[in-house]
């Protein structure tokens, strides 16, 4: 999917026929990004309630919004900020940040200093079969704050690129760099040293543990 | 060679793994992690994370979730007929036996399913829960006595089940069914009861 910038012509043909009377093609259309629709409201909202019926408004709205949608842009990265939109505004209606999370009032300019250097040796993807290291893995995500839990969600688990990233959210390259690697590192804080334990309990991350 | 310290390490080791970075600098970079333990352990664990939630099995979407969608998508836009489970075309498409009820010839008997699609979507609801073992052919409520769970199953919906190409265990869908469309089902597969 990377590297090939602009419209797909099957997609630009989809367009055309939804515009031209035939929206049962629609689906058709968005069922490629359905999951990235998903992950994006998700990584907003950290809720699977919330998330999937943001999906599904994002969906039905880029319908509604087929003829403003621009063929100069990607149109799964057009899709993915009417989602993200979508979580933000739901969000900020919600007041659903009743738990502060961490790093949300760090100051992005600053260097992040690693705390922890426990030496986290590979451990097999297997292990992501337990549900103990998905938990813990999906926990730890969670806890980041929401600036840095878009950027690595897009960048990370949805792999779109940089500038897709920027795009979806808004915001500058540089920022999303800085985002990046500031939400890997903590993620790191977080995990290397209940990794490198074994520990992979679901003990919370509680304000003892947090290493910041 | 520029000496990089450990700050400037960190402050790269996103590019660095991303491969954003300036040969000179990557040079300097490696030069200084080779000697170095705490950003050795910084750079492999931030490698290592980037790997794991990079997996698709971590982050999956909510059981029915594209069902969910495509229902939604169907009754919002104009033009488009509702989405039926088309399970018992698979089951024509598969020769069965099932403890002591035998599907007999079901591939030649391949009955229209829509007419009665109604009345067996309203039994089975598409998104039940339901378990399937990984080497079988049958999707099951849990508990069922036939689930074979020695090779590992999987739980996901009857709708997920069926686009695999699982199908439904008559024994433990029965009462999912109904009696009215478990007795068209029998009848229509031919289902001979030993
Ligand atoms: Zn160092
Ligand atoms: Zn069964």
């Amino acid at each position: 999917m990377k590297g090939s910038p602009g419209l797909d012509t099957q997609e630009q043909a989809l367009i055309q026929q939804i515009q031209n009377g035939e929206p049962d093609k629609f689906y058709e259309l968005v069922k490629p990004y359905e999951r990235r629709v998903y992950t994006a409201a998700f990584a907003v909202l950290r809720n699977a309630a919330d998330a999937e019926e943001v999906a599904q408004e994002a969906i039905l709205k880029a319908f509604a919004n087929l003829r403003q949608f621009r063929a100069e842009a990607r149109f799964s990265t057009w899709l993915i900020q009417i989602a993200v939109n979508e979580a933000r505004m739901r969000r900020r209606k919600d007041h659903a940040e009743i738990m502060e999370p961490i790093g949300e009032h760090q100051d992005e300019e600053g260097t992040y200093t690693p705390r922890d250097f426990a030496d986290w040796r590979e451990i097999p993807s297997e292990a992501l079969q337990r549900a103990e290291v998905r938990e813990l893995l999906l926990e730890a995500l969670a806890s980041l704050g929401t600036k840095y839990r878009e950027v690595f969600v897009l960048r990370d688990i949805q792999h779109l690129s940089i500038e897709e990233v920027a795009d979806s959210l808004g915001i500058s390259r540089a920022s999303v760099k800085t985002r990046l690697l500031r939400a890997r590192l903590m993620l790191r804080d977080l995990l290397a040293p209940r990794i490198a334990e074994g520990r992979f309990s679901r003990e919370p991350f509680e304000k003892g543990n947090k290493p910041w | 060679m520029v000496a990089v310290n450990c700050e400037q390490v960190w402050q790269e080791i996103s590019n660095y793994i991303d491969g954003e970075i300036d040969p000179n600098l990557r040079a300097a970079l490696e030069d200084h992690v080779g000697g170095c333990q705490r950003c050795t352990a910084v750079l492999q664990g931030t490698r290592n994370l980037v790997r794991l939630y990079s997996d698709e099995r971590l982050f999956q979407v909510p059981l029915g979730y594209s069902w969910r969608l495509q229902r939604r998508i169907s009754a919002t836009l104009p033009g488009r007929r509702g989405n039926s489970l088309g399970w018992l075309v698979a089951v024509a498409a598969t020769a069965l036996i099932v403890g002591g009820i035998t599907l007999a010839n079901s591939r030649a008997a391949a009955p229209k399913v829509r007419s009665v699609h109604a009345q067996i979507g309203r039994g089975v609801p598409a998104t039940l829960a339901v378990i399937v073992n990984n080497h079988g052919k049958l999707f099951h409520v849990a508990g069922c006595p036939f689930l074979n769970e020695k090779d590992g199953t999987r739980t996901l919906t009857a709708e997920e089940a069926e686009h695999e190409g699982y199908v439904p265990c008559v024994r433990c869908m029965a009462k999912y069914l109904g009696q009215v469309a478990m007795n068209w089902t029998k009848k229509a597969w031919g289902i001979v009861s030993a």
